[in-house]
């Protein structure tokens, strides 16, 4: 019983961190039909940040987030005016291209500019240490970690069930010719769903920074993982992707806790098994 | 909203005129294997590397480029053709290379008709994932399976015999070159045969518009997991060249990295074509050889720059671009 409580609150820590990072390209993926495979690269930029801004500048964690949140959205606004503006509604193969030069850049460059070395984020004094819940102990970041998880798909419900920013975006992603005949301005829509998706990865490579820990080849060692996520749950919906999430966060940690010498075989097995009976995902729908 | 890479418009030529690029190609190929011996004699382990992976390429080039399935686990079959003869060799005692060379061929199509079954069932991006999961699968089998493939060390003990029983495999890797030569030769005159064919036809329609295909009373699946089967075969050809002239069959040979690197040679050559393909792999694999003995890390940013530019630039790769070029100015002489 012990050891099911305890895959559970990591598997549910493990998920949440997976599901800030990967619901930005969930969404981006439903609303703009491109393949990004650069997700996970501006997520490890947010990680870099933070680490400069707490470790080497000193300042405190919460400065280091916000920092990591707006430079990176700084940073994507030209990649997305000079490179991904030209691959909206081209053919998959070509966005996987494009996408993967941007990754193998970014990497580069990273690793020119910071280092190979793994680079830590200090954590504020609050969230050091650890909490005791009764059958064991978990850090307070990892508590951390899963609150932030729930605030974000909070957040975004009521942002999109509720505000009427919601309402241009998912008419947008219905059908995004329909929405500008009736006045959405589809541009703004997309420009402003890329920065929210950048910041949430940008934000989740700090918070999670513990669970993945940031090297240069973060972008290529995770990016199979979040598209595997947004696959899973079906490209644009929350909830597909807060389920999948889940889902693919308990089978690897029981995975790894039970069969560690098995590696990620049950990861990709449960994947493939998904995939064939649900095509389009879990939250799917039919186009 | 498919990739335009039909640059060729082969069935519209009369017979013998393909049959003369045919020659031409296969001209092509003998001088650049005979230009690559006299000027690198001492680097023929490379050039052997390049023809093995140039196999893989053209594999990669029948289902991507000819029938639209973009994937990025195509490794799979080049590896599985890879063990299957390093474990013939290793563990059965079966040395003669061209008993190798079939079995890594049965292998690679095996694995291709699996990966087909498997990756057929979806579309689009769920279709990517499905291959980027198969190909790890793939690699942690190998991984696991260490009594048989030799696990993360890699499968060492491969001794094969002579070719014919006369021209042993000798430490500078002259055999093993012309044998690569002798295979890649073959591969791609076959190739050539199987694309211009009405199956080849039938697989670039279904490339165009699979709705359309279907009402014609073909079925889209069947074609392309035959396009896979024998993608799977040339793939575990090059498997099992390179198992031969290395003699060690490391893990490498089944993963990401070399799907993802096969794809990116691909993409570079041009799509759609053989010569593609082959220019692709040329280019590539020479290039990575000399930028990263210097940096591996700019390497990797060359490569972020260099796919960029192609996607931006020439989304036809640089056989195809240069090949339109020629036509169009072959047209303006006329």
């Amino acid at each position: 019983m012990q050891t099911v409580f305890s895959i559970a609150i990591d598997a549910l820590a493990y998920g949440m961190v997976l599901f800030v990072i990967s619901i930005g390209l969930s969404v981006t993926m439903g609303l703009m039909r491109v393949v990004n495979l650069a997700h996970g690269a501006f997520a490890m930029i947010g990680g870099y940040i933070a680490s400069y801004v707490a470790r080497d500048l000193g300042l405190g964690y919460a400065v280091a987030v916000i920092a990591a949140v707006v430079i990176t959205i700084i940073i994507a606004i030209p990649i997305e005016r000079l490179l991904y503006r030209r691959i909206y509604g081209q053919p998959e193969l070509t966005q996987v291209l494009m996408t993967i030069g941007i990754t193998f850049c970014i990497i580069g460059i990273a690793n020119y500019a910071m280092g190979p070395t793994l680079k830590t984020i200090p954590l504020a004094e609050p969230l050091r240490g650890s909490v005791d819940l009764g059958f064991r102990t978990i850090s307070i970041h990892r508590l951390f970690a899963i609150i932030c998880g729930l605030a974000v798909a909070l957040g975004l419900w009521f942002a999109i069930e509720k505000t009427s920013f919601g309402v241009k975006l998912r008419a947008s992603v219905d059908n995004a010719a329909m929405a500008a005949a009736l006045g959405v301005r589809t541009e703004i829509v997309y420009a402003i769903s890329f920065a929210v998706a950048v910041g949430l990865a940008a934000f989740g490579g700090v918070v999670g920074a513990e669970l993945l820990p940031v090297e240069p080849y973060y972008a290529l060692r995770y990016m199979v993982t979040f598209l595997v996520v947004v696959s899973v749950g079906g490209a644009g919906s929350i909830p597909g992707a807060l389920i999948a999430c889940l889902l693919l966060g308990a089978i690897d940690t029981t995975g790894r806790y039970l069969m560690p010498e098995f590696g990620e075989f049950f990861f990709y097995l449960a994947v493939i098994a998904i995939i064939c009976v649900f095509p389009r995902g879990l939250a799917g729908r039919v186009k | 909203m498919t990739l335009a890479v039909n640059n060729q418009s082969i069935p519209s030529r009369p017979r013998g005129g393909s049959f003369r690029r045919d020659l031409i190609g296969v001209a092509v190929i003998a001088v650049f294997a005979a230009a690559g011996y006299i000027l690198f004699p001492d680097n023929l382990a490379l050039l052997t590397r390049i023809l093995a992976v140039a196999l893989l390429v053209l594999a990669l080039d029948l289902v991507t480029g000819y029938c639209g399935v973009a994937t990025l686990g195509h490794a799979a079959l080049f590896g599985s053709g890879a063990y299957a003869a390093g474990i013939l060799s290793a563990h059965y005692g079966i040395n003669d290379p061209l008993l190798m060379t079939l079995g890594g061929i049965v292998a690679g199509a095996v694995a291709g008709l699996l990966c087909a079954v498997v990756m057929l069932r979806a579309h689009g991006l769920p279709q990517l994932v499905l291959s980027i999961a198969l190909i790890y699968l793939f690699h942690e089998l190998a991984n696991k399976a260490s009594s048989w493939t030799g696990g993360s060390d890699g499968l060492s003990g491969i001794m094969p015999d002579p070719v014919f029983g006369v021209y042993e495999f000798d430490l500078f890797g002259h055999t093993a070159y012309f044998f690569g030569v002798a295979l890649l030769l073959i591969a791609f005159v076959l190739l050539r045969l199987v694309v211009r064919s009405p199956f080849g036809m039938l697989c670039r329609g279904i490339k165009e518009d699979p709705l359309r295909i279907r009402a014609m009373g073909a079925s889209p699946n069947a074609a392309l997991a035959k396009m896979y089967v024998i993608s799977g075969a040339v793939a575990g050809t090059g498997g099992a060249l390179s198992a031969i002239s290395t003699q060690v069959v490391a893990l490498d040979a089944l993963s990401f990295t070399q799907s993802a690197e096969a794809l990116v040679m691909l993409v570079l050559g041009g799509t759609g074509s053989l010569f593609g393909a082959l220019a692709g792999t040329l280019i590539f694999m020479l290039f990575e050889d000399y930028v990263s003995a210097a940096n591996p890390f700019h390497w990797l940013t060359m490569v972020g720059v260099l796919l960029i530019a192609v996607v931006l630039f020439a989304p036809k790769g640089i056989y195809g671009t240069a090949a339109a070029y020629f036509t169009r100015r072959g047209e303006a002489n006329r």
